[in-house]
């Protein structure tokens, strides 16, 4: 089998929760709570998850934008979270991130052409024309023209500007792409086609993609692998035809039916479920799902579920498919999918 | 349809800001109806007007910069943009009531939930204080809310995006307004309590025979909501018609392209198909059809002249030269057979 090109183990952070006038520490916010997967050369790996779930932070761990608790991040046989600050900067030339926000990720007072040239000049492109040529041909790798490299970012519309966002993560020519929510803020006749020139891009550059998203329809459509994250975990991974023809995890049962599908004829079960998700600060005990789950049992309220594969590359984080529980629980398993 | 009772009629809308750069048309020329106790979605992307079309209704456009130059909207016979102030806030609330995106910036800080929800009560109603806290605690029942009794004494941020979105319910529809307006009700709430929230706007429609005008850029929510639905961009209502009808046989080239631009979860797609090119400024494009430049049907027509919105049956419109050709078709098609 294939070396995984990023490798993480038991990956957390706790965010400490201070008070008081001495600001003693009076417990953690459990944002990312021991979260492991792989992500293979080529592949798009999406995290979809409501908010607070740690998607966010997960992305930002692997960049170590973030320090984590504990854990690992293994890159290309190299973990990261053993490098010190220069080899980590070397490093970030393979790994980008793509930002949600491109009105707040792009300096105003810059150029376009400053924008993308930095990247190369960190990463010691030293030939000011090299780096000029290089800008040229990004900008027009991404749909937009060079003479754009003179203006500055408000000249830009939302999806001109998510191409700009992309463009800066190419320059350094990485392996691994981040993109944190990177159409969420973009209108519907726009989301379309720089999810298109995402895909574009992969094929060209052999780019693997970690694809963060709140959005279930615009993951299908990007992602190879999909996990699934509830306070800090992942509940569910699997490809993704087949989590979302199949979904196993009750809360992944519910998040799909929970999703609006642009098609008034279409009926279904929605599985609206009750009540919000708990803070990070104070997850439930056990199972961090057993609060709002339609499915819960004793155990779950004591137990936290590990994730276990089901089928080949299928993995679910839920008591209803542990040997103890079948055992002992004659609750029909809600297997077949939920569309 | 016309049998039943129009509660709201726009006709002619036109809403402008007046800034240093110029004039810009937000809203040009706006006509819809709105049933008694249906939910009518405007959809479309930013800047197409959807939102200054409703602060329109509400009569609450910032002045300056903005205005409504002109048009008409009619409430139970009068005509909302001729009254004054004064009249104008016995209707707000009371006739009409509306719901915002984001429920915290439309949530007083400094008071507690019982204090903003028997505000309305004490304006609109001549009703006792004991008797008004009886109400509010009924009505956060009504929207789900447990512990209502305690909420009414806590404030806005101890509650959560979901909880907070249900108060602002309770509270629009406390004095059993005829029309609510919700702008984008759900866009900042998890999908899992947008379920929740659209389901229980769903139920009280249809309990308390509220008129919805749900407005929103998801066509998801679009689809599982509305009744019928108004498409808008730059300004204009493109297209009209019963939800159904839009989804399946999309009668305007920008709905097409909306409706296949969007990835759906059901499938697995290869490729979507977007929209070319950019949603433009309000008021950047001044002369013919407003989707022309990105329009993959747009001929000589439509950039020189401005479609008017053809009837295509069945309380179907669309705003295309496309259907006014169709049309002519059919006519001599009719007229050559005798």
């Amino acid at each position: 089998m294939k070396e995984p090109l990023l490798k993480v183990e038991g990956l957390k952070k706790h965010f400490p929760v201070k008070k008081g006038a001495l600001g003693r520490v009076k417990g953690h916010v459990k944002a990312v709570d021991g979260v492991s997967f792989d992500v293979m050369t080529g592949e798009t790996l999406g995290i979809v998850g409501e908010s607070g779930c740690g998607k966010s932070t997960t992305g930002r761990l692997l960049m170590r934008l973030l320090e984590p608790t504990e854990g690992k991040v293994i890159f290309d046989g190299r973990e990261l979270t053993a490098l010190g600050g220069d080899e980590m900067r070397k490093m970030r030339r393979d790994i980008q991130m793509v930002f949600q926000d491109p009105y707040a990720s792009l300096n105003p007072r810059h150029t376009i052409g400053k924008i993308l040239e930095e990247p190369l000049l960190v990463h010691g492109v030293k030939d000011p024309k090299e780096r000029k040529r290089k800008v040229r041909e990004f900008l027009e790798i991404v749909g937009l023209s060079g003479y754009h490299a003179t203006r500055y970012p408000h000249q830009f519309s939302g999806g001109q500007r998510q191409r700009i966002g992309i463009a800066r993560a190419l320059m350094t020519n990485p392996k691994l792409i981040i993109a944190d929510e990177p159409v969420s803020a973009l209108d519907v006749s726009i989301q379309s086609q720089v999810l298109n020139l995402m895909q574009d891009l992969q094929r060209e550059f052999g780019l693997t993609y970690i694809f963060i998203s709140h959005d279930l329809s615009v993951v299908r459509h990007i992602s190879d692998r999909v996990a699934v994250m509830y306070l800090g975990r992942i509940v569910e991974i699997a490809e993704s035809d087949r989590l979302y023809g199949m979904p196993l995890h009750p809360y992944t049962q519910a998040l799909l039916s929970a999703v609006p599908v642009p098609d008034p004829g279409f009926v279904r079960e929605q599985i609206v479920l009750e009540g919000d998700i708990p803070s990070p600060a104070d997850p439930p005990p056990g199972c961090p799902f057993h609060s709002r789950c339609p499915f819960r049992m004793d155990v779950c309220k004591s137990n936290v579920p590990s994730l276990a594969e089901q089928e080949t590359g299928h993995s679910v984080a839920c008591h209803l498919y542990t040997e103890e529980a079948r055992g002992d629980d004659n609750k029909t398993l809600v297997t077949e999918g939920s569309l | 349809m016309d049998s039943r009772q129009k509660v709201l009629e726009v006709s002619g809308l036109r809403t402008s800001f007046f800034t240093d750069g110029g004039v810009v048309p937000a809203v040009d020329g706006v006509d819809f109806d709105l049933y008694r106790g249906e939910v009518l979605g405007i959809v479309g992307e930013s800047g197409c007007g959807k939102s200054v079309t409703s602060l329109s209704v509400m009569g609450l456009v910032p002045n300056p910069p903005g205005k409504v130059t002109g048009g008409e909207i009619l409430y139970g016979g009068t005509d909302l943009l001729k009254l004054n102030e004064r009249k104008m806030r016995k209707v707000r609330g009371n006739e009409i009531a509306m719901i915002f995106q984001e429920p915290m910036t439309s949530l007083n800080p400094l008071f507690t939930i019982g204090d903003q929800m028997i505000e309305p009560l004490r304006i609109h109603r001549k009703i006792s204080k004991k008797a008004a806290r009886g109400k509010a605690v009924d009505m956060l029942r009504l929207v789900g809310l447990p512990r209502a009794g305690e909420i009414m004494d806590e404030y806005p941020h101890q509650l959560s995006g979901g909880m907070r979105q249900r108060v602002m319910i309770a509270m629009a529809l406390i004095c059993e307004p005829k029309v609510l307006i919700a702008d984008e009700p759900t866009t900042a709430l998890d999908v899992t309590i947008q379920a929740q929230i659209l389901k229980l706007m769903k139920d009280l429609n249809e309990r308390l025979d509220t008129a919805v005008l749900l407005i929103t850029h998801d066509l998801g929510v679009v689809a599982e909501t509305c009744s019928r639905v108004i498409v808008m961009y730059a300004g204009k209502v493109v297209e009209e018609g019963p939800v159904g009808e839009i989804f399946r046989n999309p009668q305007h080239p920008y709905t097409e392209g909306l409706l296949k631009s969007v990835p759906d979860m059901r499938f697995k797609q290869e490729r979507l198909d977007p929209i070319p090119g950019n949603v433009p400024r309000p008021g950047s494009i001044k002369t013919g059809c407003r989707f022309a430049a990105r329009c993959p049907y747009a001929f000589g027509r439509c950039t020189e002249e401005d479609p008017d919105l053809y009837d295509t049956g069945d309380g179907h419109r669309a705003r295309c030269f496309l259907r006014e050709r169709k049309e002519a078709a059919a006519y001599e098609g009719a007229l050559a057979e005798g």
